[in-house]
């Protein structure tokens, strides 16, 4: 209980940190990525900590949003979504697993 | 062409006349470094009987039962009518293999549709996936059904008319950044399934990706298809075939002859010529010129197969 209780102070405190950030800038909580023509638009996201990114297949074709061992979105028909909050620093490479051509990129900072 | 040949592939006046002649019917191609070319076999005679030629198989492809979009609204349908084409045909092929994206989303539903239509050719169907055809999240309906004895992911290998067909699979395992993938396991089984093949075998090796890079911009191609392709270069015959790209290809490369099939579903457009691989959109009047299947014959005694490719229509 103790750990539970030292883990929920801490995101107490981290959302504390973050309300003036969120506040001056409000859009950058959420951002989106677009699938169009077999194509991560844009390609390469430089984001903070916290931030939710929702991408939108747009194509005729599924495709998949994967980031080894990270994130695994399900198969996204046409205008289907798939949601992920980064709560961690670092830089996630991702790809589509059935089109691998297809990458992209993700700076957390 | 290779000194192996046997002496009948020269194309000589008089067999482009009976070649032009038979037309009526059907002509029998092959391709040779690019240049389509009628097979030396189809002398006058054999040509009165042409009825009767060797074992010939068909080749469906790229389906996508459960694809509804504009490209083309009813996928099921354009697949019935390929089926009826497959079934109007004067000479009933041995057997038929489906080189994958038999579905669109890998739903049992979707599953259940093609198996209804496709069992009306009432052929025997060997089956490779493609990347639509795994799209559950247990990757279990395609195996299921069409995994009983295979190895891996669905690979396997049988004799047919003196031929040995292989059955690839390259669309599982893939990296990013990368394309179609066979793997060291696959691989190594084979190496393994040609060891000991007389080299006079003819091979056939038939993915859902191609197995030579057409266009790696668009993912067209198999990062380790090169590894399979050293396994059968001493082979006196070799035919790779595929799906995928949904439009036709040929390369010869020595003893190697590539081939990829029609879609029975929606065309893609050639490498380069649009902002990406997904379905073209042309107008009705031509959507059935451009879906199609493929048969293929292979004679005994003859190195080579003939490949026809046949649109839905004209």
């Amino acid at each position: 209980m103790k750990t539970l209780n030292r883990r929920d102070f801490g995101v107490a405190v981290a959302a504390a940190i973050l309300i003036p950030v969120t506040t001056a800038r409000a859009d950058d909580s959420n951002m989106e990525v677009h699938i169009d023509n077999f194509v991560f638009q844009p390609p390469e996201l430089k984001i903070k900590v916290g931030t939710t990114i929702t991408w939108t297949n747009r194509d005729d074709i599924p495709h998949t949003v994967v980031s080894a061992g990270k994130f695994r979105s399900k198969t996204l028909d046409t205008d289907d979504k798939f949601t992920f909050t980064f709560t961690n620093a670092g830089d996630y490479k991702y790809f589509c697993s059935l089109h691998p051509h297809m990458t992209g990129m993700i700076k957390v900072e | 062409m290779s000194g192996h040949d046997h002496g009948d592939d020269g194309v000589s006046r008089r067999k482009v006349l009976e070649c032009m002649t038979w037309a009526g019917t059907g002509v029998l191609w092959t391709i040779t470094g690019g240049v389509p070319r009628s097979l030396g076999i189809i002398d006058s005679a054999e040509a009165a009987t042409a009825a009767a030629p060797g074992m010939t198989f068909l080749q469906i492809s790229d389906s996508h039962v459960g694809f509804d979009k504009p490209a083309n609204p009813n996928a099921l349908g354009t697949l019935e009518e390929a089926v009826n084409k497959i079934n109007a045909m004067p000479v009933k092929p041995s057997f038929m293999i489906h080189t994958g994206d038999i579905t669109h989303l890998s739903k049992a539903s979707e599953f259940d549709n093609a198996d209804r239509i496709i069992s009306q050719s009432k052929l025997d169907v060997h089956y490779v996936p493609g990347e639509h055809d795994f799209l559950d999240e247990e990757v279990k309906f395609y195996r299921e059904r069409y995994g009983r004895g295979t190895k891996g992911a669905g690979w396997y290998s049988f004799d047919a008319g003196g031929v040995h067909f292989v059955g690839l699979v390259n669309v599982v395992d893939l990296k990013g950044g990368g394309l179609g993938n066979l793997g060291a396991e696959q691989l190594a089984w084979l190496e393994d399934d040609l060891r000991g093949k007389s080299k006079s075998t003819p091979i056939v090796l038939f993915a859902h990706i191609p197995l030579w890079t057409v266009y790696p911009e668009w993912g067209w191609g198999t990062e380790d298809g090169g590894r399979a392709l050293e396994y059968v270069k001493g082979f006196g015959s070799v035919t790779v075939l595929n799906g995928h790209i949904h439009q036709v290809m040929q390369k010869v490369e020595g003893n190697v002859t590539f081939h990829t099939a029609r879609s029975t579903a929606f065309p893609q457009p050639a490498p380069g010529t649009a902002a990406s691989p997904g379905p073209m959109k042309v107008e009705d009047a031509k959507l059935r010129s451009m879906l199609g299947v493929a048969s293929i014959n292979f004679k005994q005694n003859e190195q080579r197969l003939a490949i026809i490719d046949t649109p839905l229509q004209g």
